[in-house]
């Protein structure tokens, strides 16, 4: 298909959607991410009953907490697709780009970026 | 065991935001059952606090822990060093933990990252249910094994009150009337003349109305050495 | 049967008549005239009057205060006292102030939880509950002694009156199973919550005479006249433990709203009416919630009156 989708993305690959905890959004972001996305399999669909359904209640969990400490919520999002909607996958890929573009560089990056300087 | 759910992160970066050097203190025990206060929320929580200091432009250093129980001086011990090197301490912890920690590094200062609630059971993930109400004087042998205590809203003897209708308690459609399920309990187990005899009133005295409360079990103690007994 | 205190209500009932109560809800002020006021509205029709207790957990002028107030005025009140605010140390000291001023009846209740009331924020107290309210007061006016044994000089002379609800839960069985434990407990009288479903009420009694409860207390039925329709779905939908059969709704229904009020009080009349004929019945508990003036009529209505003088 050769689809395109922005090259900054960095794809770590889990299992299941359901294997993303938490934490592992956080460090993204602590470590300098300026957003993440979750993908998860079609709600309904998941191999392992409930994994995208429990990634999504720890993505909100996630925004709630990049909310309070002000780093902000847009930064995260969780996304429902299937392994056969690649022209989708690149969508979402170019959606969520654009939403990191116009909300610039994390606090978090800038932050490490002044003290390494 | 002990309930208790994490404080809204609004209320922890308060507490804890002139400090700098900040410990996470977890508990292995009950909180980690209740995912409140295990390591994976202590991760978390230092998590949190790292980004609102990174972003708020502020230095510090959040380190987090667990220990096995911080309601027991000997595990205390281990946080020594760590203690030493917080300016503050946000332990999650039960109340019982984050006091006993207090107690044994009276210096340093402690902040609850946990409201503690009850003593319940895990009727599901993420759901408990309180259960015992701590009343000192179980009288589960008489009630059908529920307690009226922790069960009825108004912690009755002789219920059910009137305000229970179709097995609901009168605060709220969804909370079961306890003397409802003492009365399905009892009629389960042909004990219902029991419903007919007054129970007197409770010596609330092993209940917190009494005070604080100290258990001393002489069996339990270390013995104390017999001074001039066989020379 | 014989009477045991000075209550006038215990003595009309002994002498074998229908005893008739009614309730004065004291005000959410200061105003003591406003007792007075409802006082004089309904103390000829009569026996004596009850006033609650912080009803709902919405705080009011007080209950014992306001049974003073009564008292003062030559009407005979029932002391109504709940388990939820005081401990055993505060009622009884409550109950020996009471019947200091020549109170002479109490009803005991556990109490409506406060957080239905204007303080839903507060802690509720419940050292005793209704059945052992009831016990504490019997060991007080027969022994002589409080709660912790010590053996008073001069004894409360009070007749011992509990409630009891016929409609809640788990079923009628049970709730005649809890009127013989207040019975056991030491309750003289039972004023009932607000009868509407009549069968359900006469399946009650049927066990209370059955059973002798019947013998063993004065059942007052308890009376509580619709104002309106609004009224109605209220009492169904949002007060605990009260059963509002769909039939009396339809018949608020068919009338014209400005009507409503006296198809109520019709109701209510031809309710005391059929009741009265109950066998175990020993009198009326007549609650004209915030209506007051209406108790005349249905006392009336209801063939109770005039009120026997003993």
């Amino acid at each position: 298909m050769r689809l395109q989708y922005p090259t900054h993305i960095h794809i770590i690959k889990v299992p299941c959607s359901g294997r993303v905890d938490l934490i592992h959004i956080l460090m993204a972001v602590e470590q300098g991410a300026d957003g993440v996305f979750v993908a998860g399999c079609l709600e309904g669909d998941c191999h392992y009953m409930h994994g995208n359904l429990f990634a999504r209640k720890r993505v909100e969990r996630a925004k709630e907490i990049l909310e309070k400490t002000g780093v902000g919520k847009d930064r995260v999002e969780m996304y429902n697709l299937s392994a056969g909607q690649g022209s989708r996958w690149a969508e979402i890929c170019r959606e969520f780009d654009e939403r990191i573009m116009k909300l610039g560089p994390s606090p978090i990056r800038l932050a490490h970026e002044k003290k390494a300087a | 065991m002990i309930k208790a759910t994490p404080k809204p992160l609004e209320e922890i970066i308060d507490f804890v935001k002139d400090y700098n050097k900040i410990l996470v203190a977890g508990c292995d025990g009950c909180v980690t059952v209740c995912e409140a206060g295990g390591m994976k929320e202590a991760k978390v929580l230092g998590s949190a606090l790292r980004l609102y200091y990174t972003q708020a432009g502020k230095d510090h250093e959040v380190v987090e822990t667990t220990i096995t129980r911080q309601c027991d001086k000997e595990y205390l011990e281990e946080l020594k060093d760590m203690m030493e090197n917080a300016d503050a301490v946000v332990s999650i912890a039960c109340g019982c933990g984050i006091q006993y920690l207090t107690e044994n590094y009276p210096k340093k200062v402690v902040f609850p990252g946990v409201d503690t609630h009850f003593m319940g059971i895990n009727a599901d993930r993420g759901l408990f249910e309180e259960r015992c109400a701590g009343c000192g004087q179980c009288v589960l042998g008489t009630t059908g094994g529920i307690c009226p205590i922790a069960r009825c809203s108004k912690r009755m003897l002789n219920g059910p009150c009137g305000g229970s209708e179709a097995g609901k308690c009168e605060i709220s459609k969804d909370t079961p009337c306890g003397w409802h399920l003492i009365y399905e309990r009892l009629e389960t187990l042909g004990q219902m003349n029991r419903f007919l005899e007054p129970v007197d009133p409770k010596n609330w005295r092993s209940s917190r109305d009494g005070g604080p409360r100290v258990i001393i079990r002489e069996d339990l103690r270390k013995a104390e050495p017999q001074h001039g007994s066989a020379h | 049967m014989s009477t045991k205190t000075p209550s006038k209500l215990e003595k009309i009932m002994a002498a074998g008549h229908l005893g008739v109560t009614s309730e004065v809800g004291p005000p959410r002020g200061a105003d003591g005239a406003e007792i007075d006021h409802k006082a004089h509205l309904i103390k000829d029709y009569v026996d004596a009057v009850n006033v609650t207790d912080n009803q709902t957990s919405v705080v009011r002028l007080c209950s014992l205060a306001s049974c003073i107030k009564l008292k003062q005025l030559g009407v005979e009140p029932v002391l109504q006292m709940t388990t939820r605010d005081r401990n055993r140390i505060a009622m009884q000291s409550d109950i020996l102030g009471a019947a200091a001023f020549g109170i002479n009846n109490m009803l005991c209740l556990t109490g409506d939880h406060q957080s239905f009331g204007d303080h839903p924020t507060s802690a509720n107290v419940f050292d005793l509950d209704s059945v052992q309210l009831i016990q504490t007061v019997r060991l007080m006016r027969d022994e002589g002694k409080l709660l912790s044994g010590y053996q008073m000089k001069v004894r409360p002379e009070i007749f011992v009156g509990a409630a009891e609800n016929p409609f809640a839960g788990p079923n009628v069985e049970l709730r005649a199973m809890r009127l013989g434990k207040k019975i056991n407990a030491g309750a003289e009288f039972i004023q009932t919550q607000c009868i509407y479903n009549i069968p359900k009420f006469k399946e009650w009694m049927k066990i209370a005479v059955d059973k002798g409860y019947a013998d063993q207390t004065y059942i007052m039925a308890g009376i509580t006249p619709f104002k309106s329709l609004g009224m109605a779905r209220y009492m169904k939908t949002k007060v605990p433990g009260m059963d509002v059969p769909d039939n009396l709704i339809d018949r608020l229904k068919g009338v014209p709203k400005e009507k409503q009020a006296d198809e109520g009080i019709k109701m209510a009349i031809e309710m005391i009416q059929e009741l009265k004929e109950l066998p175990g019945i020993k009198g009326f508990h007549i609650m004209a919630i915030e209506w007051e003036e209406k108790v005349p009529e249905l006392v009336q209505g209801g063939g109770l009156y005039p009120r026997p003088q003993v």
